[in-house]
């Protein structure tokens, strides 16, 4: 996972790279909080533009960072979502709370 | 070789997560000659990926076992048996319940079942507690137009 940080902004991009299963996922957490903790945006956004296959492991990351960077005041986004990774989070309401947006 | 069938595969691996991935493309390699769009093979990996999952954290919890992949093909029909010998789910009825999880403290969402059921046209449980459970599912892949199909497209460009 690659992260980029605009101090101006506040705003922590996190675009993974690795594949979400359960085996991976615990990994990604981990990254994902790391470098929320060390910037402590306001504003995160999710880029799936590199996620080639994602479970529903992927409903408990987002789920689970979307608490945590409410916790500290930022919002959460997601970018760049395959059909099938939008099939994902449709089924499980995650859209009704975190919205898509487009970053260039 | 079942007569019924005119493909059939097996796969048998250690209950350890780094073997899900292995599982779900092997089983879409083998998907691949019914000529699917990139969408179907995305439903047919996910659900694959969701059922051993299961295997390895529910059946065995984490302790380690056989997992069984059975894969079937006649005509456009893909039939997938996922098995093992684990603990067995007590009541599979609400297991299938969407958000229902025995372990939420690894943030499982509990969607496993509901994805499956939405993205296979069937799926059948059966559980025996100690014994082990097995999941079936089916796919009918839709004869494909190549020519008009931009999902092929649109992989060839990423």
């Amino acid at each position: 996972m690659e992260s980029i940080f605009d101090e101006k902004e506040k705003l922590l991009i996190l675009k993974i790279s690795e594949e979400i299963d359960d085996c991976k996922v615990q990994e990604i957490r981990r990254k994902a909080d790391n470098e929320i903790q060390r910037y402590m945006p306001k504003r995160v956004i999710f880029d799936f533009d590199k996620v080639t296959f994602m479970d529903s492991a992927g409903i408990g990351l987002i789920i689970g960072r979307y608490k945590f960077i409410n916790l500290i005041g930022g919002k959460l986004e997601m970018t760049n979502l395959t059909n099938s990774i939008r099939k994902i989070f449709e089924m499980s309401g995650i859209l009704r709370l975190i919205p898509e947006t487009e970053i260039s | 070789m079942n007569k019924n069938f005119e493909n059939e595969m097996k796969l048998e691996f250690v209950s350890k997560s780094s073997n899900e991935s292995f599982a779900r493309i092997t089983v879409a390699a083998f998907a691949a000659q019914l000529d699917p769009t990139v969408e179907e093979l995305a439903d047919i990996k996910t659900a694959v990926s969701e059922a051993v999952t299961n295997c390895i954290i529910h059946g065995y919890e984490s302790k380690i076992g056989i997992v069984k992949v059975i894969a079937k093909l006649k005509g456009q029909k893909i039939f997938i048996e996922i098995s093992d010998k684990g603990k067995g789910i007590e009541d599979v009825k609400m297991a299938k319940e969407p958000l229902y999880t025995t372990k939420p403290n690894l943030e499982r969402s509990g969607m496993g079942f509901t994805i499956m059921e939405s993205f296979m046209d069937t799926v059948e449980v059966e559980s025996i507690i100690g014994l082990g459970t097995k999941v079936t599912m089916t796919k009918n892949i839709k004869i494909n137009e190549k020519e008009e199909n931009e999902e092929d497209f649109t992989m060839l460009t990423k």
